[in-house]
């Protein structure tokens, strides 16, 4: 299996997403803080392998978001590739 | 933040060789637009869990949560729900979640539906929605199996094509055809996309969902062809887990 077979959408996040957001998050429009592309979440790139999962910008591949689940179940979410997030 | 709700099993059955159809009572069910999915968990006696999302294969007019599952042979999840898990067996769900991959029938734009092996799914959702309201929405469906046996939901398709409501199936066979098959019999391409699809002009709105390289092949021809990228929503699936 290569690397391509592992991208899903960030369709397949929602749930997740849904542990730190109060509200859909896969319709929310973020725009990169690397090129400066806006997409709903849903068209962004997903890496859900394990420890973590990793959103990736649709135009230029920079990571927009991640999030880790600690051994303990706690969550660790780093935003510093979204400049805004409209919802 | 979307709990966990206990789902019971309570029917089962075969659609193909390496595919089933698993119909739960989910406590507390708000309802589903057709399209979403849901995550399922499974908890192991030793505490281990293993969580994964299904596509909801029944439309929002049904009470219970059908979910069609394809069984892959090095999976962990999969081969318990398809070929262990009895009636009565409860496990944990999450959902429905996603808000993006979503049709419903007030959308009257031609419908352009594009499903790799059991990509299937969340657009047999939005079919039997269509089906349940009476829509008479202009709609192509172009599949990929790899054999007749391998379709899932064949019997189905044919009946919803024969309402005569506007409705058109289209089945691409990969590996093997039966004979006197009339249809496709290979991969799907930029000369089969443009066989089955509207033109851009006529605005279609098109959902492809599949394995990974099946949805990338099919939405690199759409823009080809001169779809609007924006206007194709794409759901891929492989492995997931957290």
């Amino acid at each position: 299996m290569d690397e391509a077979d592992l991208r899903l959408d960030g369709n397949a996040a929602a749930g997740l997403l849904s542990e730190v957001f109060a509200t859909e998050m896969t319709v929310a429009r973020a725009t990169c803080a690397g090129c400066g592309a806006t997409n709903v979440l849903a068209r962004a790139q997903l890496y859900a392998q394990a420890p973590g999962s990793v959103l990736r910008c649709p135009n230029c591949i920079a990571m927009l978001m991640c999030i880790v689940r600690r051994p303990d179940g706690r969550l660790i979410v780093d935003l510093s590739g979204i400049r805004r997030i409209r919802m | 933040m979307t709990d966990w709700r206990t789902a019971s099993l309570v029917e089962k059955r075969q659609e193909t060789r390496t595919a089933a159809t698993l119909v739960f009572d989910v406590s507390g069910w708000p309802g589903h637009r057709a399209g979403q999915h849901v995550d399922l968990r499974l908890t192991a006696e030793d505490g281990y869990q293993a969580s994964r999302s299904y596509s909801i294969a029944s439309p929002p007019e049904n009470g219970n949560v059908a979910l069609t599952v394809e069984r892959l042979d090095d999976g962990e999840v999969s081969p318990y729900l398809v070929d262990v898990m009895a009636p009565g067996g409860e496990l944990e769900l999450r959902g429905p979640v996603g808000g993006w991959f979503v049709w419903d029938t007030g959308d009257s734009a031609p419908l352009v539906l594009i499903a790799g092996g059991s990509g299937i799914v969340p657009l047999m959702s939005m079919l039997r929605h269509r089906a349940a309201r009476d829509s008479t929405v202009p709609t192509r469906l172009l599949v990929s199996a790899r054999t007749i046996d391998d379709l899932i939901y064949g019997r189905e398709l044919a009946r919803l094509e024969g309402r005569d409501d506007g409705l058109e199936v289209f089945v691409t066979l990969t590996r093997e055809a039966p004979d006197g098959w009339d249809g496709f019999t290979r991969r799907i391409d930029r000369d089969m996309l443009a066989d089955v699809t509207w033109p851009p002009a006529e605005g279609p709105s098109t959902y492809v969902c599949g394995p990974t390289s099946f949805v990338e092949t099919a939405a690199d021809a759409l823009v080809s062809l001169g779809h609007d990228a924006a206007a194709i929503r794409t759901e891929r699936f492989g492995p997931t887990g957290t």
